[in-house]
């Protein structure tokens, strides 16, 4: 049977295009992290939290979905490498998009009682953008994780 | 109608086991940059906090933003050190407020 | 809106155009897949787990509603049809049902509103409202898993037939019908989203491109529009033959109320 998928990459602009006036059934394809620059207001939130420390890449990791069938409930998953006891844990995580009208996703508070830092959540992603979460230890370290999500969007089914 | 809210709990656990919770609650999450029929923004109308204690101690906390889905879901896990009661709460715009309770025995 | 039109109508040439199948030929028994089969794990597990399926606070909503008083007669649903667990088990699997009040099939949400008019004396819920999405979701998520049943017999058979024409007859701008998508080219994809056969299995479902629970109706007038073909109001006699051709060729297949869809 045939699969239409190639001719669409083609038309991914068109359906861009389409999408602010269509609302989001997307594809979405994820390319590997990329630390380009990002856009300023996203700079911004994430000094609101982390002020000027240095950031380290690894400790935490972002899961999405390689197949996102609709860009308002994107499944994100966020896991930290920590003991979590007393001594050593993941004080918060910090959740941010480029290109939202407004940076921030969601922050969580956690702890040694919360023995694991393993949380899942549902997002909205209703463009390309980089999707990237912040960890705070308790030692004061701060490290990141971020991934490209490309959000094809196509027209949608509901009348308007 | 009042929100509806699903919490899953596991009834049991050993002293110590790290144990999933789940919610669900129904909330439309109104951005507040959409605009409706005549252009005009809706008001922003979202949950902004989500707090869980465990017999009164709080173990996770989270502050919602637009980007977060219609009926938040969120799971994380605590650590299973009493028998009692976990509460979860909701707050948001609008004088918005749930709480669900579930009990756990801890052996 | 127009802005989007044309883009529908590339994808849906390209789609059609491609195709390698012959016309019409109704899927066979054996190849029949539910919608839930052509989605991706993060959405099937958002279906099967309660705790995550928004679909639940439905049913939850429902649930309360069936157990409210209203209307003249003071009665609420539990009043007369008591624990839903066993009264309306398989029930939504038979619908639309013929009636013979009115001389034509039902569908379920027109069922629940004939007995809050009849035996509530209230005022019907209007279509797509939340109170009646919620207690047709309650009464569906009882036939959980029971296989789909609508009566094929003298009084439903003319109406089944209907819906098969309107499913295979092209129609609007794009002139195409429904069966050239649903039973020539499911396994096709559509702008990166698969077809899929359209087997009416899940409804209510919690559309994650509405953010809420929504009737089959709902979802078929999403198609039409898709088609530019007109829409027949909520409620119409077509759309209730489209529903009961649907379940008809679904027939045996497991309910999943409420299931989720993209
Ligand atoms: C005063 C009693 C009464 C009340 C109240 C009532 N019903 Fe009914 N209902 C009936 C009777 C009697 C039938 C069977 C009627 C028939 O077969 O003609 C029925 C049939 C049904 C059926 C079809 C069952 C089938 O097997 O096809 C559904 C669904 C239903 N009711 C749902 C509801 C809901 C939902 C409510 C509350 C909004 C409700 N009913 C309130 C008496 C009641
Ligand atoms: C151009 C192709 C096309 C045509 C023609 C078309 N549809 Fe669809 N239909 C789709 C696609 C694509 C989807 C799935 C999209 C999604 O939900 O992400 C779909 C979904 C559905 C579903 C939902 C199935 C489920 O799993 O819940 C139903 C029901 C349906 N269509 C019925 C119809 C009917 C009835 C018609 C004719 C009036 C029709 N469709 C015409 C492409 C088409």
């Amino acid at each position: 049977m045939t699969d239409t998928l190639p001719l669409m990459a083609t038309r991914r602009r068109f359906l861009i295009g389409a999408a602010g006036l269509a609302g989001g059934m997307a594809l979405v394809t994820m390319l590997p992290g990329r630390t380009a620059a990002t856009p300023a207001s996203m700079q911004a939130a994430v000094k609101a939290v982390a002020g000027d420390a240095p950031m380290n890449k690894g400790r935490i990791k972002i899961e999405l979905p390689p197949l996102v069938e609709n860009g308002n409930a994107v499944p994100l998953g966020i896991k930290v490498e920590s003991p979590m006891t007393d001594a050593g844990h993941v004080k918060a995580i910090h959740v941010f998009t480029e290109k939202n009208p407004q940076p921030n996703v969601v922050s969580f508070q956690l702890g040694p009682r919360a023995g694991t830092a393993n949380i899942s959540t549902r997002m909205r992603l209703a463009d390309t953008q980089v999707v990237l979460a912040i960890a705070e230890m308790s030692d004061g370290s701060f490290w990141r994780d971020e991934v490209e999500v490309v959000v094809t969007m196509a027209a949608c089914l509901e009348e308007s | 109608m009042t929100a509806r809210a699903l919490i899953n709990v596991p009834p049991k656990a050993k002293r110590g086991e790290i144990i999933g919770i789940k919610s669900l609650i129904s909330h439309e999450m109104e951005t507040g940059f959409r605009p409706d029929a005549t252009g005009q923004p809706i008001p922003r109308n979202i949950i902004k906090e989500f707090v869980c204690t465990y017999n009164g101690v709080e173990v996770f906390r989270a502050e919602f933003f637009p980007a977060m889905s219609a009926n938040p879901f969120v799971s994380f896990t605590t650590v299973a050190n009493e028998s009692g009661t976990i509460t979860m709460t909701w707050t948001g715009d609008n004088g918005f407020f749930a709480t669900e309770s579930v009990a756990i025995t801890v052996e | 809106m127009i802005a989007w039109m044309p883009v529908w109508r590339i994808v849906a040439a390209a789609a059609i155009v491609c195709a390698t199948y012959p016309a019409i030929a109704e899927i066979p028994m054996s190849e029949r897949k539910s919608g839930y089969e052509f989605m991706g794990p993060d959405s099937r597990a958002m279906q099967d787990e309660d705790t995550a399926n928004p679909g639940m606070l439905s049913v939850l909503d429902g649930e309360a509603l069936w157990k409210r008083k209203a209307g003249a007669a003071g009665k609420s649903c539990a009043d007369c049809h008591s624990d839903a667990r066993t009264s309306m088990k398989g029930v939504a699997a038979r619908y639309p049902a013929f009636s013979p009040a009115v001389n034509r099939p039902v569908n379920l949400e027109q069922r629940i509103n004939m007995c809050r008019t009849d035996r509530q004396q209230a005022k019907p819920f209007p279509y797509e409202s939340k109170d009646l999405l919620s207690l047709a979701t309650f009464v569906g998520r009882q036939s959980r898993g029971q296989p789909i049943s609508v009566a094929d017999d003298e009084n439903t058979r003319p109406f089944i037939d209907n819906g098969r024409a309107a499913f295979t007859r092209r129609q609007g701008q794009l002139n195409l019908s429904c069966a050239q998508c649903h039973d020539d080219n499911w396994s096709g994809r559509l702008a990166g989203s698969p077809i899929t056969q359209a087997q009416p299995t899940g409804y209510p479902i919690y559309r994650l491109e509405w953010q809420s629970v929504g009737s089959l109706q709902r979802r078929l007038r999403n198609c039409l529009t898709g088609l530019r073909a007109e829409s027949p109001a909520l409620g119409a006699p077509q759309l209730v033959d489209l529903e009961l051709y649907l379940m008809w060729r679904a027939r045996g297949m497991p309910m999943e109320t409420p299931a989720v869809r993209p």
